[in-house]
């Protein structure tokens, strides 16, 4: 189907069904139950899911086939942000062409950073990466925003003003971003008894996407070219002894990847108009990284699953505070409570932060294969003796050198 | 010339802070061949141990003050540091004033202290992983050691002064013969890279003249052999570990009354020494050093004013423009070698 195996299919139309059906999905507890701030079903979070998803999926063509570690992922994010905000001043409101615009802008920097990082591997190129972004960051918070050559408006943010041209803004077209008039807010409320889910254009434009890209992903996974850049990350020196140039392949895996992160970026813009140079930030560009590993680097489905968890988790545990943790261990008695309280108190609410840099840790750690490999394992025990001889038979199998 | 001179001076203080850094980040990359991205957090934990010793020494308890009245006529209450009811106002005074400079005691310790648990911890556990495992596991650890700063001690910056000695400027134009106010330089940083040289004077030395320094020399060149030899190299490799995170630390301890630490200070200074040991050449200790300097003079000129009315913002990215321009002509670094840390 789609000229994928069966195997590859299977997950392809899981995947549709997750992502379509997300709304129903994702909204499992009733509207005024306690769990409801458990429900991840509004159009906010869902459509960071899916943008995030793609930014990952991005990113994993290129740490997760090639091996090579880049830093500063976030910055094409930004770009496409930026360049997708510019279309809607200068142009309309309308979603594709700012898309479109993001993705070209986005693949045009990453060329000029790629070509420069690439000239060395390893650690040199993550931290070339690393050096690329928080100059993008530097570039965006402050250089390019002086009264003479105002490009990104500093700190303020890019936004799109009423003083704007708009030269394709026409009467009666929203004055939000728009799919040809549809408004990206426009939703559907559906009340069933205690349950309400929403649907809404701008997750959906997200999910389409998303589906699009993780279609083109699988297929770049299979295809000679994937095995190309496997090989880069197998066995650099080899494959250069065998009269390839492997520099080429990781400069087309770099954009690739730099090109769904500049449309991730131009989604995020459409979903919200409106661009900072944070989304530039080195953190940004450290959670992309951790998205991909949580969930299986070099895995098709591991990225969009850690993107997913990472966004939930990020939007449930900032929301807890201490009321919330003095509820839940009200059962405890009164001094195990506060106790219980206070051990947990740095980890939520404002401390998302140490959470995820203590997930980080602990996934690099214990989990370098991520949620993929770990379900794997589980699965192996499960099937007991017959799988674990397949694996050693498989391990056995190494290449003669 | 003055104004050459001025920009020069301006530098040396930032730069000493890149190479001091530098230094430890290229000493731990040499030794154990892992790229640490909390170095910059051992650099922040540095300065944060002045606040602390600050905090600690003027710890105090509220005594009514007769001398005194308030606006009603009562008598006044003050806040009296324990240290003055002990030593006396004078020394205790003293003490508390000179915090930031008794700080450095207080971070050997503690520094060396955070390396080895670092290193016998978390690192060790890494080194037969890829580099990228190393780079992560560091990063989540950089993350884990900032937050927790900010946890304890908020996210605004809190500024740390020099002694009253210590804090004015001299006019060092006077001295070398130009006119009098012409070069007028605040002491501080004065003392700040004196510092710097000092501890990469002795760090060098002890490279180089120790018997010690010369077993993780020979590491660094060949360890399986050193090894071979029936030397523990792995040990003095952690020493050389918490030495490097003492460097950091130090250079953060002094750093204090330039720049009040916040959380985040040690990632920003991180990435652009990471640009340094590039620019430097990967495991070349004098490129480090050299590379540091540089870059720090090079900014400061990039912030005169003549420099930003022409391009504006040019301090801001011109550490990284060089670092290109260099990368492009002269992939290993100005003092790297060949076949030295070639991946």
């Amino acid at each position: 189907m789609f000229g994928l195996n069966k195997k590859d299919g299977l997950l392809f139309l899981f995947v549709i069904a997750i992502t379509l059906l997300a709304p129903f999905l994702l909204n499992p507890f009733p509207t005024d139950s306690a769990m409801a701030q458990f429900n991840a079903g509004y159009p906010d979070l869902l459509q960071r899911f899916a943008i995030f998803g793609i930014f990952a999926i991005g990113f994993n063509i290129l740490f997760g086939l090639t091996g090579y570690l880049s830093f500063g992922h976030a910055a094409f994010l930004g770009v496409g942000s930026y360049a997708a905000v510019w279309m809607f001043k200068l142009f309309s409101y309308n979603v594709l062409p700012a898309i479109v615009f993001a993705v070209i802008m986005a693949a045009l920097f990453s060329v000029l950073i790629g070509y420069i990082s690439l000239r060395r591997s390893g650690i040199y190129f993550s931290i070339l990466t690393l050096a690329f972004a928080q100059m993008s960051f530097a570039l965006a918070y402050s250089v390019l925003s002086n009264p003479k050559f105002n490009l990104t408006n500093g700190e303020t943010g890019l936004q799109v003003y009423d003083t704007d041209p708009q030269i394709f803004h026409r009467e009666g077209l929203p004055d939000l971003p728009h799919l040809f008039g549809l408004s990206v807010r426009a939703t559907y409320e559906l009340n069933l008894g205690g349950w309400s889910f929403t649907f809404n254009l701008g997750y959906y434009i997200c999910a389409v996407i998303m589906l699009i890209v993780f279609y083109l992903a699988i297929r770049l996974f299979r295809s000679p070219f994937g095995m190309m850049l496997r090989a880069i990350k197998s066995n650099n020196t080899r494959m250069t002894y065998t009269g390839l140039n492997a520099k080429p392949y990781t400069l087309a895996a770099f954009v690739i990847s730099g090109m769904y992160a500049g449309l991730a970026g131009g989604l995020l813009a459409a979903m919200d108009p409106l661009a900072g140079a944070e989304r530039m930030f080195w953190t940004a560009s450290g959670e992309v990284v951790l998205m991909t590993i949580l969930g299986g680097a070099g895995t098709l489905i591991g990225p969009v699953l850690g993107a997913g968890l990472i966004k939930y988790m990020e939007n449930i545990v900032s929301k807890i505070n201490d009321n919330v943790l003095h509820q839940w261990f009200s059962f405890l008695p009164d001094g195990f409570e506060d106790v219980m309280v206070t051990l947990i108190h740095p980890f939520v609410g404002k401390g998302w932060n140490l959470t995820l840099g203590v997930i980080f840790m602990l996934v690099v750690i214990f989990l370098p294969g991520g949620l993929v490999e770990g379900g794997q394992r589980i699965a192996r025990l499960f099937t007991g003796r017959r799988g674990r001889a397949a694996k050693r038979k498989s391990t056995q199998s190494t290449p003669a050198e | 010339m003055d104004v050459i001179l001025l920009q020069i001076l301006n530098g040396l203080d930032k730069g000493s802070a890149y190479a001091l850094i530098a230094l430890g980040l290229t000493l731990i990359f040499g030794t154990l061949g892992v790229v640490n991205f909390a170095h910059g957090a051992l650099f922040m934990i540095g300065a944060f141990c002045a606040v602390t010793l600050q905090r600690l020494l003027s710890f105090s308890h509220t005594v009514v003050d007769e001398t005194k009245t308030d606006f009603l006529g009562n008598p006044l209450k003050v806040e009296k540091p324990y240290i003055e009811g002990w030593f006396g106002p004078e020394i205790g005074g003293a003490i508390i004033e000179w915090s930031v400079p008794l700080a450095i005691l207080f971070a050997i310790p503690v520094m060396v202290g955070v390396g080895f648990a670092m290193e016998r911890g978390l690192i060790k556990h890494f080194y037969k992983r890829p580099h990228a495992d190393q780079i992560l596991v560091t990063f989540g650890l950089a993350i884990v050691l900032q937050e927790i700063i900010k946890y304890f001690f908020g996210a605004n910056p809190i500024p740390t002064p020099a002694p009253d000695a210590l804090s004015g400027s001299v006019d060092l134009g006077a001295m070398i013969g130009f006119e009098v106010n012409q070069i007028i330089y605040p002491l501080w940083r004065l003392v700040y890279f004196a510092f710097a040289a000092l501890i990469i004077g002795a760090v060098f030395a002890f490279l180089q003249f120790t018997t010690f320094g010369m077993v993780v020399r020979a590491g660094m060149a060949d360890r399986e052999t050193v090894g071979l030899l029936g030397i523990n190299i792995d040990r003095r490799f952690t020493i050389m570990f918490g030495i490097a995170a003492a460097v950091a630390g130090l250079a953060g301890v002094m750093y204090t009354p330039i720049n009040p630490p916040n959380y985040h200070m040690g990632m920003d200074f991180l990435v652009l020494s990471f640009v340094v040991v590039v620019v430097g050449g990967m495991g070349s200790l004098p490129g480090a050093v050299l590379a540091g300097f540089l870059l720090g003079i090079l900014e400061s000129f990039a912030s005169t004013t003549w420099a930003t009315t022409t391009i504006p913002g040019i301090n801001q990215v011109i550490i990284y423009l060089v670092a290109i321009i260099v990368l492009l002509t002269r992939p290993r670094g100005l003092m790297g070698r060949k076949g030295v840390m070639e991946d």
